[in-house]
């Protein structure tokens, strides 16, 4: 166990913000990297630039704005098979 | 002798003798039982052997081919990791349950017949139960007797469809059966329960996170991947099994994305990863159910894995409820360290397990022109990313630091997490031994510049999808909470439709019985006017009058009989 005042790296905001930014950098860099090989495709959409990075992120936002609405249908206490 | 004994007796009747066994005797037994199991596997002739007479059926109890035998080396492993996990644990039952169940589940692997395979497949129901109910709480009880229910109801319909089939057919062979006629549709529909199909799968996200911290570990590996195993031999290229697989991998991710139980939201993605199985199987090529079985070995280890580092969490801590936990990272580097080699198997990063053998279904979807299933594919690729793969560790180890320091998991658990971890990145940089134990040659190279890229860009982006959603608070928050899902409709519903029943049937019975009491106190003033005691009939009445009553029926008696 170890001292609960001890800073470590990742308390620090900036770093979070770091982090965050290096995502949306190799994200870009993945981007362009569609114009630098031959894709081998099954269907025409798979070979939109940059297809799968959208899809990837279109389908994760609309999943959690989706969880989000039907969370409002399903959620209930924590007891609530408690009887 | 050694030619007739199926590795799952050796676990089934060694898991008898660990009562008898103490303290470090019983646990360095329990562990030999899998080494046993496993070399009397490799010992195993192919072809089938053990074969039992009874009621004039004869019944296959060993039938070795390659699809029997990777799911048995699997199972074998996984017993073995799960054995370690547990090595703490100071309670015969678990030991006993544990051992047997993954005993079952291989023996019902090499079951040669329906008849065999119906008796390990109860077995596994009936041995696994104690695994929940060690828990020793209300809420596991409960659970238990619900898990219970479900999977001895598989059980019975199987024995119901093996019965019919075999009328129709005359063969009870585990064969290929294909989905004709009755007795063959309730065998799909009995490993379908088994395999958590869309509205049969709720005793899944019910029962495994209410388990003990290793028993779901075993809970985790076995049943489930029984029943794809079933499904694959019996039912290959059920198209029906596309299109059920598709929504296995795609609904329940919306679950696992708001659920606070983070054990739980591991039930929700097995039952994602299943899925990719099942199109598998539903596609039926080679490449496809090639697919499904590398898939069933190396998410057994990385879904281990995954419920091994939150047990870890749940044992240190005493919650594993993603609204409490937080900032354990400090606390628990290592255990945070599997966890993100799971995290990254499961999602398919590119040098790890899943990668090699998801992307061959993937692959057979869409070169078999299912473009649409390939597209739910996909998208529940990049979200079983977000919620296993980012959830899972984020919520656990780094978000907000809840203040909890706690000591790093017990050094078994970290044994058996680092052996699994190890064999999950083993076989992605390596596949090539996976790949030469699977049921057809392998034409399939999954290091293309294709593939790597165009899988980092999915998952890179899911990632940036997350850290956006976080940035701007937009995520949905871990909230204590339960989120209804089909269980509600035996939980809930069906309770109250049986509540409301009940109490029309009393109301009718108590209407009833005020009718009848009605009745009664007339038929009682009556007779009381009668017989009271100043009733007619009770009066006294001389004795005289009674002799002229007799004289009368004497008479009356005399003159009929002369008549």
């Amino acid at each position: 166990m170890d001292d609960p005042k001890k800073r470590y790296w990742l308390d620090e905001p900036n770093n979070v913000s770091k982090i965050y930014w290096t995502v949306c950098a190799v994200c870009a860099a993945l981007f362009v990297a569609d114009a630098f090989y031959h894709k081998h495709i099954h269907f025409g959409a798979e070979g939109w630039f940059g297809f799968y990075g959208i899809y990837g992120f279109v389908a994760c936002v609309g999943l959690v704005l989706v969880a989000k609405l039907l969370r409002i249908i399903l959620i209930r206490p924590e007891d609530y098979y408690d009887d | 002798m050694t030619d007739i004994l199926s590795p799952g007796l050796i676990l089934i009747l060694g898991s008898l003798v660990l009562p008898f066994l103490k303290g470090i005797w019983q646990r360095g037994f329990m562990l030999l039982l899998p080494v046993l199991g496993f070399w009397q596997t490799l010992m195993l002739a192919p072809g089938e052997s053990g074969a039992i007479e009874i009621f004039g059926l004869t019944l296959i109890t060993i039938r070795v081919d390659a699809l029997s035998l990777v799911f048995a080396y699997i199972f074998h492993i996984a017993a073995l990791i799960s054995a370690i996990y547990a090595w703490h644990v100071r309670d015969t039952v678990q030991h006993v349950a544990g051992m047997a169940y993954a005993g079952a589940a291989i023996g019902a692997v090499f079951a040669g017949d329906l008849i065999t395979l119906f008796v390990y497949w109860e077995l596994t129901a009936l041995t696994s139960v104690f695994l929940i109910w060690a828990r020793r709480e209300e809420s596991a009880y409960r659970a238990g007797l619900r898990y219970l229910l479900v999977q001895v109801g598989s059980g019975v319909i199987l024995l119901a469809g093996i019965v019919i089939h075999q009328q129709q057919s005359g063969s009870i062979a585990f064969t290929k059966i294909g989905l004709d006629g009755l007795g063959p549709t309730l065998i799909f529909l009995a490993f379908g329960i088994k395999c958590a199909f869309p509205l049969l799968h709720n005793w899944l996200q019910d029962a495994y996170p209410e388990a003990t911290v290793t028993g779901t570990v075993f809970l985790s590996a076995f049943t489930t991947k029984l029943a794809v195993y079933a499904l694959a031999r019996g039912f290959p290229g059920t198209e029906m099994l596309i299109w059920i697989g598709a929504t296995m991998t795609a609904f329940p991710i919306f679950y696992a994305v708001i659920e606070n139980d983070l054990r739980r939201v591991l039930a929700y993605s097995l039952n994602n990863q299943l899925g990719f199985m099942v199109v598998g199987i539903g596609i039926g090529t080679e490449l496809s159910l090639n697919g499904t079985a590398a898939h069933a070995f190396s998410h057994i280890l990385y879904k281990a894995l995954l419920f091994m580092s939150m047990g870890a969490v749940l044992f240190r801590t005493g919650t594993i409820k993603g609204s409490e936990l937080g900032g354990l990272y400090k606390s628990m580097p290592w255990t945070t360290g599997f966890c993100i080699v799971g995290a990254a198997s499961i999602s398919a990063f590119p040098l790890f397990s899943g990668f090699i053998s998801k992307s061959m279904i993937i692959t057979a979807a869409a070169g078999g022109g299912h473009w649409f299933t390939w597209g739910v594919l996909l998208f529940a690729s990049a979200g079983v990313f977000h919620h296993s793969g980012i959830k899972i560790p984020y919520f656990a180890f780094f978000a907000h630091d809840s203040g909890i320091r706690v000591k790093e998991a017990p050094f078994n658990m970290l044994l058996a997490m680092g052996l699994t971890a190890f064999l999950c990145i083993a076989i992605g940089v390596y596949p090539a031994p996976l790949y030469a134990i699977l049921p057809f040659p392998v034409d399939f190279v999954p290091y293309t510049v294709t593939h790597v890229i165009t899988q980092l860009q999915l998952l890179m982006y899911s990632a940036l999808a997350f850290a956006v959603l976080m940035r701007f608070g937009i995520y949905p928050p871990e909230l204590r909470s339960v989120n209804l899902d089909s269980d509600w409709i035996y939980r809930r519903f069906l309770p109250r439709i049986v509540g409301a029943i009940r109490n029309g049937l009393a109301a009718l019975q108590q209407g009833a019985e005020t009718v009848a009491e009605r009745w009664l106190r007339r038929l009682l003033a009556v007779v009381f006017h009668y017989h009271g005691p100043s009733g007619l009939l009770a009066r006294t009445w001389p004795i005289g009058g009674a002799a002229l009553c007799v004289l009368a029926m004497l008479g009356g008696f005399l003159l009929t009989y002369f008549l």
